[in-house]
């Protein structure tokens, strides 16, 4: 890997970091002037006012209040709640590795899963198995996440009751060891990672069709065959490999709306991640957290991109020719 | 228009936008109760008095289903509006000047087409207080960039043929140029473009009035399912009170999409022949 493109890469990735820092800045302390999140101080006098003014250091110019904004910000200081008077990072780092195992686990079965169709469809277009799985992916890009959902608890914890239909885990019960645990967070996780890879499946089962149905009409698809070579392992061998590779790149853009499902699919079954803790701040009003978990999903979606980009650049080797 | 109506495709999802845009027009005279109107039968299934049942504080699910369709299409072809607006300008700017502005509203773009768009949505939201106005607005400023990128791309390849050079050489001024040669070329693109948007922008709405950031004065879909879910109507059973919201939302969105494919498949040349 040339180490002139990754540095270009990685300053590109850093200067986004730097915009996302702005614009955060811009929502939390300008739009949102602290003081005013204070205001349920009842009764502060002016003096009071000014003394938290210079508290919060609000009484800098605005480059000197934004550049120790940054520095909280990279070092993790992002203030306390102001419902459990923790400090936000703690909040989230408790968050985090629920967000990440159920947005990996859908993201893992989407993408396995939405290719294998894909190529299921590509290489039978136009026929009764394409047909059904053409609408079913719409069906499923059109309808809310959260609808689905909460039509999968009415069905698999309601009518049929054979899933737990909220939070991570059993409450109140003393596991023997970790598997039994494991086991029951495994049993939990079950309806809302349905629910994230029903959101992401139709995507990059579209994706791997079109792009499938491109590279099966190229000259090295017609040759392979024509050396004699059966059809399945022309298939699985030269075809699906030079098809993946979209699918990288879709990975890397939708990660944001990604995030977006993972605060609603959380929400119904109160996955205690970072998405129900946004929603939980949300409802609270509590901007300091609100501030944290919206930082952590624009960095989460400025690595996604730079991640895709190895990626793609170890996957392709025009890219490295360029 | 005629092409649209000639495929089965294109007349079902008209046909499908046009019963939901007289839902959204009469709905509110067609509700056989108020919407509002608390009673004692709570959460009660399908009956004749009741064809949809009720809600948990024994409202009519039909009645709100009816007038809830006004604010869910409103705010997305609202929303949609602003947001055509938005990515038009800065896709001509940047798309037409070239140079250090383009470089800027590039970056910016790329930007808002990865950003978490729900979570900024929640933020701008919570931080405005909701009202009809600000989820217009917040959907709208958010949902461009895609429009952008469009735009820049069509500006680019119009902005060196021949007759746009000519007009320049003629000493035509830059806003007479984009008026008359570059907007009319760009226009038919724009207009697919938008449908599709209106198609995110129902589904921002719904989403954001499920995470309870909806106007609170005004019933849509999205408020529906907030308040089935808040309560605990799936864990009653009641699937009258949460199927038909988002059913109407699905069906909608997925008229609105297809039509917005049909037509972009009319106008840009990249689509044309594509494989179905």
């Amino acid at each position: 890997m040339s180490a002139r493109w990754l540095a270009r890469k990685l300053a590109a990735a850093a200067l986004t970091l730097v915009f996302v820092l702005a614009f955060n800045f811009f929502l939390f302390r300008v739009m949102g002037d602290p003081l005013n999140q204070l205001a349920r101080l009842p009764r502060a006098t002016p003096e009071e006012i000014e003394r938290l003014r210079a508290a919060y250091g609000l009484d800098q110019s605005l480059l000197g209040q934004f550049a120790d904004y940054a520095k909280d910000m990279l070092t993790l200081d992002m203030g306390v709640s102001q419902v459990t008077r923790e400090p936000v990072w703690n909040e989230i780092l408790t968050a985090l590795p629920w967000t990440l195992l159920l947005v990996g686990t859908g993201t893992l079965i989407a993408t396995l899963l939405g290719s294998w169709l894909g190529v299921i469809a590509a290489t039978r277009r136009g026929r009764r198995t394409d047909d059904s799985l053409l609408s079913f992916s719409l069906f499923t890009y059109a309808a809310p996440e959260y609808w689905i959902g909460i039509l999968l608890i009415l069905l698999f914890a309601v009518a049929v009751p054979i899933l737990p239909a909220g939070q991570q885990m059993t409450p109140g019960v003393e596991f023997s060891g970790p598997i039994p645990q494991a086991l029951d967070v495994a049993e939990h996780l079950i309806l809302p990672a349905t629910t994230m890879t029903l959101m992401m499946l139709g995507q990059y089962f579209l994706i791997m069709r079109s792009s499938m149905v491109d590279v099966l009409t190229e000259d090295f698809v017609t040759v392979k065959r024509a050396t004699g070579l059966p059809w399945p392992r022309v298939v699985r061998r030269h075809a699906v490999p030079n098809a993946l590779l979209p699918l990288v790149t879709l990975s890397a853009i939708s990660f944001g709306a990604v995030l977006g499902g993972a605060v609603t699919i959380e929400t119904i079954f109160s996955w205690p991640g970072l998405g129900d803790l946004s929603y939980e701040a949300v409802q609270a009003k509590d901007f300091p957290v609100l501030q944290g978990t919206f930082f952590v999903f624009s960095v989460g979606v400025v690595l996604a991109n730079l991640l895709a980009d190895v990626l793609y650049f170890v996957l392709d080797p025009r890219v490295q020719d360029a | 228009m005629t092409k649209l109506l000639s495929t089965a495709r294109g007349r079902l999802s008209l046909s499908v936008i046009v019963f939901f845009a007289l839902m959204a027009i009469f709905g509110p005279l067609l509700a056989p109760d108020d919407p509002r109107a608390s009673s004692l039968e709570v959460l009660e299934g399908i009956s004749l008095a009741h064809p949809l049942g009720t809600t948990e504080n024994g409202s009519d699910v039909l009645s709100q289903l009816l007038v809830g369709a006004r604010v869910s299409i409103l705010v997305g072809f609202a929303a949609a509006l602003i947001s055509a607006a938005l990515g038009t300008a800065v896709g001509l700017a940047g798309g037409y000047f070239g140079g250090w502005t383009d470089r800027l509203l590039d970056a910016l773009e790329n930007w808002f087409l990865v950003l978490p768009t729900l979570p900024l949505m929640i933020v701008l939201t919570r931080l405005l207080s909701p009202s009809l106005i600000v989820l217009i607005l917040v959907i709208g400023l958010t949902s461009w960039a895609g429009t952008g990128r469009i735009v820049r791309a069509q500006v680019l390849t119009l902005r060196e043929r021949a007759f746009v050079e000519r007009a320049r050489a003629l000493g035509a001024s830059d806003l007479y140029i984009v008026r008359t040669h570059i907007l009319p070329n760009t226009a038919p693109l724009i207009f697919a473009n938008t449908v599709l948007i209106i198609a995110v922008a129902i589904l921002s709405e719904a989403a954001l009035a499920f995470l309870g950031l909806g106007d609170p004065n005004s019933i849509s879909w999205g408020t529906m399912l907030e308040h089935a879910f808040d309560s605990g109507a799936p864990s009653a059973g009641a699937w009258w009170y949460v199927v038909p919201p988002g059913l109407c939302l699905t069906v909608l969105v997925l008229a609105v999409a297809l039509l917005g494919y049909l037509f972009e498949e009319q106008v840009n040349p990249r689509l044309q022949g594509r494989p179905a």
